[in-house]
């Protein structure tokens, strides 16, 4: 299935720059594992070191939390689009 | 799913009936024409009690649309004083209020717009020791924060409180708006359980924002406080709205509440305000610095080496759009770029990194030692020091 990945700006460094990548993928755990193999950095950015989604990274599969539809076993259908939404704060400069 | 809740105005115990004067009638005829608002929501708006958390860059249109609109009390919440970096973005403020509190300035203006209302004035910290007790006074509390910690704690109070709390958020041109703490609704833990650790969240070398991006999530965040206070058409309850100024698109994903959210599912573990600043994983007044231990220059020192004639290379981690701003005459190698081009450096020289704040170039130092490189130094305070110390001329961002 072809499968559209949202990359979120915060994250977009760690991904080439992209807005967005079309992969092939059958499972949200397929398309998110795809995406690391093409963008190494993003890896420590998604996943905890225990191999966890981080909780303040959210994936929707179009608009439903997949935390409410099966985690990362979601199917992905043709044409869906897989959102990465992760925690913003504001300007804050640190 | 959510029901609407009728926001109670909770008038003093000896208040007269509510009306408007002839000045306010005609202040307010935009609104009094329009059947969604009319008499009896402009009188509802009358009465209304608003806190906003934050006059910045969502707290500004907020504010302004809210004293304009006739929100009958303000709550203002903010620590912070004008500098000149937030004038590209925070509306509420001019030239002539640099330096100035951003609370008094703020309240001048909302005082000169609609001089009808009543502005509440908390230059505070918002702490887990006074959240409760500021927040309690008002019906609706309007999140217009910069930082994770107050994001929780405004989150955590709004909820105990059982109070509505529209939570807006921005990053260079991307924004999230939605209602929380409604009844039934979901909050901001159950969007998202933890905050990120310090090391994680984008340096500022990603950092930044379209100054009209606030103006656009605050106004956003003015409508739906509007709506929720003459409860008219759909709140954003349940609804996470995504806004990308760039692509100039909205989306809207499904925002459910979490049956195990420790704050608000069925059987809540957090019942009090915790230490924020120890949930985010921050201790004292900054992020834990883990680049201490990186050897470093000063400025002042580089700039007599310099002088002096000695052979260092200077090494500009930082992004090509801040190197156009200013810089040292350094090699540009962004510090994400650093591995894959590693080859271009000669470890035999020696090696000063430096970038806007010495942040950066720490994280460039502590890589640099691992792949063998022995004689490297971090520029202490970077760019910005280097402007204080040594060359004025140099421009700060």
């Amino acid at each position: 299935m072809t499968v559209k990945v949202i990359i979120p700006t915060p994250l977009r460094a760690y991904a080439g720059k992209q807005e967005s990548v079309e992969l092939q993928a059958n499972t949200v755990a397929e398309a998110l594992n795809g995406l690391t193999l093409r963008f190494g950095d993003l890896k420590k950015h998604l996943y905890s070191d225990d191999g966890k989604l981080r909780s303040f990274v959210n994936v929707y599969v179009n608009d439903e939390d997949i935390r409410y539809l099966q985690k990362d076993q979601t199917q992905i259908r043709d044409g869906d689009i897989v959102s990465i939404v992760p925690s913003i704060a504001g300007g804050a400069r640190n | 799913m959510a029901t609407k809740p009728e926001i109670s105005a909770n008038p003093g115990p000896a208040s007269a009936p509510v009306s408007l004067s002839k000045e306010e009638i005609l202040r307010y005829s935009r609104h009094l024409i329009m059947p969604e608002v009319g008499m009896d929501g402009q009188l509802k708006l009358k009465q209304a009690k608003v806190l906003c958390i934050g006059t910045g860059g969502l707290g500004a249109p907020l504010g302004l649309y809210l004293a304009a609109a006739g929100v009958g009390r303000i709550g203002l919440v903010d620590f912070d004083t004008v500098d000149s970096t937030n004038l590209q973005r925070q509306i509420l403020f001019g030239t002539k209020d640099v330096g100035r509190p951003k609370i008094a300035a703020a309240s001048d203006r909302l005082r000169d717009l609609n001089p009808d209302i009543q502005i509440d004035t908390f230059e505070t910290h918002l702490s887990s020791e006074n959240a409760l007790e500021i927040l309690k006074d008002y019906d609706i509390i309007v999140d217009g924060t910069d930082n994770f910690p107050t994001r929780y704690l405004v989150n955590d109070a709004s909820v105990l409180l059982g109070k509505p709390n529209v939570y807006g958020s921005i990053f260079r041109f991307e924004g999230q708006v939605t209602v929380f703490g409604y009844p039934d609704g979901p909050c901001y833990r159950c969007l998202y359980p933890e905050p990120p650790p310090p090391g994680l969240v984008p340096s500022c070398a990603e950092g930044g924002v379209l100054g009209v991006l606030p103006g656009i999530v605050g106004s956003i965040q003015a409508a739906e406080t509007l709506k929720l206070i003459i409860g008219a058409g759909e709140p954003l309850v349940g609804r996470l709205l995504l806004f990308d100024a760039l692509a100039m698109r909205f989306r809207e994903l499904k925002l459910r509440k979490n049956p195990d959210c420790p704050l608000c599912g069925t059987n809540p573990t957090n019942t009090k305000l915790i230490d924020y600043a120890e949930f985010c994983g921050i201790r004292g007044e900054e992020a834990p610095a883990p680049q201490t231990s990186v050897p470093e220059i000063t400025p002042r020192e580089l700039k007599a080496r310099l002088d002096r004639g000695d052979d260092l290379y200077i090494l500009d981690v930082r992004e090509p759009h801040e190197y156009q701003i200013c810089n040292l005459g350094g090699q540009l190698i962004p510090l994400g770029d650093l591995s894959k081009r590693v080859n271009e450096l000669d470890s035999s020289r020696e090696i000063v990194a430096h970038c806007r704040s010495g942040k950066r170039s720490a994280e460039a130092v502590e890589f640099l030692q691992r792949a063998g490189f022995r004689k490297i130094l971090n520029l202490k305070g970077g760019i910005l020091a280097w402007s204080d110390d040594v060359d004025p001329s140099v421009p700060k961002y």
